[in-house]
């Protein structure tokens, strides 16, 4: 195992964060704060409450969902993307590492980042709406494997795009559909039965519903499924990536 | 002793059918410099790349010190430093930490006086905190050159080192080169400025289309492969070739004032002797002489010649 250049990867990366500070970090806070006003706050005061907890609360599980599965995707693409793009790559290529350390240096540190912003909104939101945190654990399990889970999927986009149309299509056109459309704002009781049924066809609902359970016990669907539905997007990713090495697909010729 | 690099039946075809390397054997010595010469799409890229482990071979093996670069990738590829022939660079990230960064990815425990040395060497100590993009060319040239000695390699290989490099930059590399070449490490360079080679290579290779054409040791190869040429200037012009000297290979020039004589390098000896005795003998007085040895370039343009016309 070459520690050293998982050790490598994995701060270069982290020390990309601290040098785009403002983008990285900064401004995923100040989108997020402002979900909090508009909805939490301004409209949320006239919605009573959801399934027993205040609309402010109720949002932010699926808020801090928000914000870790498009951070994930979005450094464990670029991450990987860019040295493919610059030609950097090469440098990696010819390195004695295995394809499973380079893995772990871009998406430990995918996650890792994606991480601190989980808790910096967590915090942020503890400003704005009073949090319980029923099964700190089980938040913890979620948050990381969520974590980790979309930072392969980014780092799967990232060898697979070609150009950076490519690299955002998935961040900016896929992810907020399915995350608005996942639960986050409401309850899925509240929609008639057919996009119920429409609903359970979207991998985001089983993370914020399972997410959201570990905060108010409060669920769309089994907290236990959530759990499976996490692990098994977690081992397709996995699979995909093994795959992609194999064949070296778009990365090796 | 045995090659520190050693390719055998070598074969690379691309996703799309292109076949860049059509069968290559070749074996590297511990400590020379060879020279691998080309025209651009020849396969000097590719060979490196498989020899580096950027593409996989098709078919054929590679073994760097006696191990093969896919199944023992890890051994392989900690000897070998590699600067790529375009310049790419992390813009944002400083000199110090993209050069720190290789080393790290080589496998090698943090050393600040080896990046020191590296970069001292390279005369970029003073840019050591500047940011990459802030550089002009050359410097990044010389970034890349640090960035492959980070981790102290044994093998170097320089892929078209010097394309866009001022002279100083030239002279400086080649001095760098010779001190690791003191230091024992083994140097492949691509190239196809031929004055390169000549300048500095132990060995030549010669790729074109796939195919290592020849591989030989420079002076030997000019020597072989090299004609020469004695130019007579007359003290008086001739009319014609005097009879006796028509089992010489001569040419008078046109206006009768000078003789050429055309010969191959290893077989100039002995004739140049018996013809300035022949035309003392026929009372041919010359004002100047003058050789010319053909370089290395011509030498490559007449193999490359022939081999396409071999393929027509």
């Amino acid at each position: 195992m070459n520690t050293e250049a998982i050790k490598s990867i994995y701060s270069f990366e982290m020390a990309r964060m601290r040098r785009t500070l403002l983008q990285s970090v900064i401004s995923p806070v100040i989108t997020t704060s402002l979900y909090f006003i508009v909805f939490g706050t301004a409209i949320g005061s006239r919605i009573e409450s959801v399934e027993g907890v205040s609309y402010g609360s109720f949002i932010t599980p699926g808020l801090i969902m928000l914000t870790l599965l498009t951070q994930c995707i979005s450094n464990g693409s670029i991450g990987i993307y860019f040295p493919k793009f610059t030609g950097t790559i090469y440098e990696i290529l010819s390195a004695p590492i295995a394809m499973t350390e380079i893995l772990i240096g871009y998406v430990g540190a995918a996650a890792s980042k994606g991480l601190i912003i989980g808790f910096i909104i967590l915090l942020t939101a503890s400003f704005f709406v009073d949090i319980s945190i029923a099964h700190p654990f089980m938040m913890l399990v979620f948050m990381v494997l969520t974590a980790i889970s979309f930072s392969l999927f980014g780092f799967i986009i990232g060898i697979w795009a070609k150009n950076f149309e490519q690299l955002n299509i998935v961040p900016m056109l896929v992810v907020p559909p399915l995350t608005f459309l996942g639960g986050s704002f409401y309850s899925i009781d509240m929609l008639p039965p057919f996009w119920q049924a429409v609903s359970h066809l979207n991998p985001v609902l089983y993370l914020v519903s399972g997410f959201r359970w570990s905060f108010y016990e409060i669920a769309d669907v089994n907290p236990i499924v959530s759990l499976g539905m996490v692990c098994l997007f977690l081992v397709a990713c996995l699979s995909l990536i093994g795959w992609m090495f194999k064949t070296g697909y778009r990365l090796r010729s | 002793m045995a090659p520190i690099v050693s390719v055998q039946n070598l074969t690379k075809t691309y996703g799309n059918g292109f076949q860049a390397l059509k069968g290559v054997d070749l074996e590297i010595r511990e400590g020379e410099i060879l020279a691998l010469l080309g025209p651009n799409g020849a396969g000097k890229t590719t060979l490196i790349s498989i020899i580096c482990g950027i593409v996989n071979p098709s078919a054929g093996q590679v073994l760097v010190s006696g191990h093969d670069v896919v199944r023992d990738f890890r051994q392989t590829r900690s000897l070998i430093g590699l600067v790529p022939q375009e310049l790419t660079t992390d813009m944002f990230e400083t000199v110090w930490n993209t050069v720190s960064f290789s080393r790290g990815v080589y496998g090698k425990k943090p050393n600040p006086q080896v990046i020191e040395q590296v970069l001292r060497d390279l005369s970029l100590w003073s840019k050591k905190d500047n940011m990459l993009r802030e550089l002009s060319g050359g410097m990044k040239r010389r970034v890349l050159i640090a960035k492959a000695l980070a981790h102290e390699p044994k093998i170097l290989f320089l892929d078209e080192p010097t394309a866009g490099v001022d002279v100083n930059l030239r002279r400086e590399m080649w001095q760098v080169v010779e001190k690791l070449r003191a230091n024992g490490v083994t140097i492949i360079l691509t190239t196809h400025y031929i004055e390169e080679a000549e300048e500095i290579a132990d060995r030549v290779g010669v790729i074109n289309g796939g195919k290592l054409l020849l591989i030989e040791e420079k002076n030997a190869l000019m020597r072989k492969l090299g004609r020469k040429q004695l130019r007579l200037e007359l003290a008086e012009p001739l009319a014609t070739l005097p009879a006796s000297l028509a089992a010489y290979d001569l040419a008078l020039s046109d206006d009768g004032s000078a003789l050429v004589h055309e010969y191959q390098g290893d077989e100039g000896q002995g004739s140049i002797a018996s013809l300035l005795a022949m035309l003392a003998a026929e009372d041919i007085h010359f004002k100047d002489l003058s050789t010319r040895q053909s370089s290395l370039e011509d030498i490559f343009v007449a193999l490359v010649a022939q081999q396409a016309g071999e393929q027509a």
